[in-house]
């Protein structure tokens, strides 16, 4: 029973962890902001597919400049 | 030194947010940089490329795109166009966006503005001579 419950915790605690890191490396520092000349904004989240094929670009850019 | 040069080495010098920049045109060719040569190149297309594939997100509209940031977790990638020119810069992650783009936007106005004409000293004025008083009063 205490093994069990062992396992079962480490395995939420990794799930969490998981779910934090993927988050924090792939998701929410990726961002495009878009502004428009009638003064409108569209923010583009990371992990959507319109970023998905944008980032790419911008990581290519990061790469080139430095 | 160019003025398009002058105006993005101030860039640099005035936001210490911005790493590099190149200013290029509506063809891609680059007219001035902080960056070597080839890599100033690389980085002109993929900014191009990047521009290119930003501007197709939003069909529904007619309003054309004037500036983007891409932020990603390394750094974060900034353009503005203003009639034919570009310029795009790469800053430090998470950089105060606001000032970023003001700084772009007032570079590519420097960099666009036509040499001042030098001055050249007006020709000497011939002094007529005086027109003697006629009679007295």
């Amino acid at each position: 029973m205490g093994r069990r419950s062992a396992l079962a915790f480490g395995a939420v605690i990794g799930t969490l962890l998981g779910i934090g890191l993927y988050d924090r490396f792939f998701r929410r520092d990726q961002r495009i902001d878009l502004y428009f000349e009638d003064g409108s904004m569209v923010s583009i989240a990371g992990g959507s597919p319109e970023a998905a094929v944008v980032i790419p670009y911008a990581r290519e850019a990061l790469r080139a400049a430095r | 030194m160019a003025i398009a040069e002058k105006a993005l080495s101030e860039l640099t010098d005035i936001s210490s947010q911005v790493r590099a920049a190149v200013l290029f045109d509506g063809g891609g060719k680059v007219l001035a940089s902080t960056l070597p040569a080839e890599r100033a190149e690389e980085f002109a297309v993929a900014a191009k490329l990047l521009w290119e594939q930003a501007e197709v997100v939003r069909t529904d509209d007619e309003a054309k795109l004037t500036q983007l940031e891409a932020a990603t977790a390394d750094g974060s990638v900034f353009i503005v166009r203003e009639a034919e020119q570009t310029l795009a810069a790469v800053t430090s992650p998470e950089p105060t966006a606001g000032l970023v783009f003001y700084d772009l936007r007032s570079a590519l106005r420097s960099a666009g503005e036509k040499p001042k004409p030098k001055r050249r000293k007006a020709p000497a004025k011939k002094s007529k001579p005086k027109a003697k008083p006629s009679g007295s009063s």
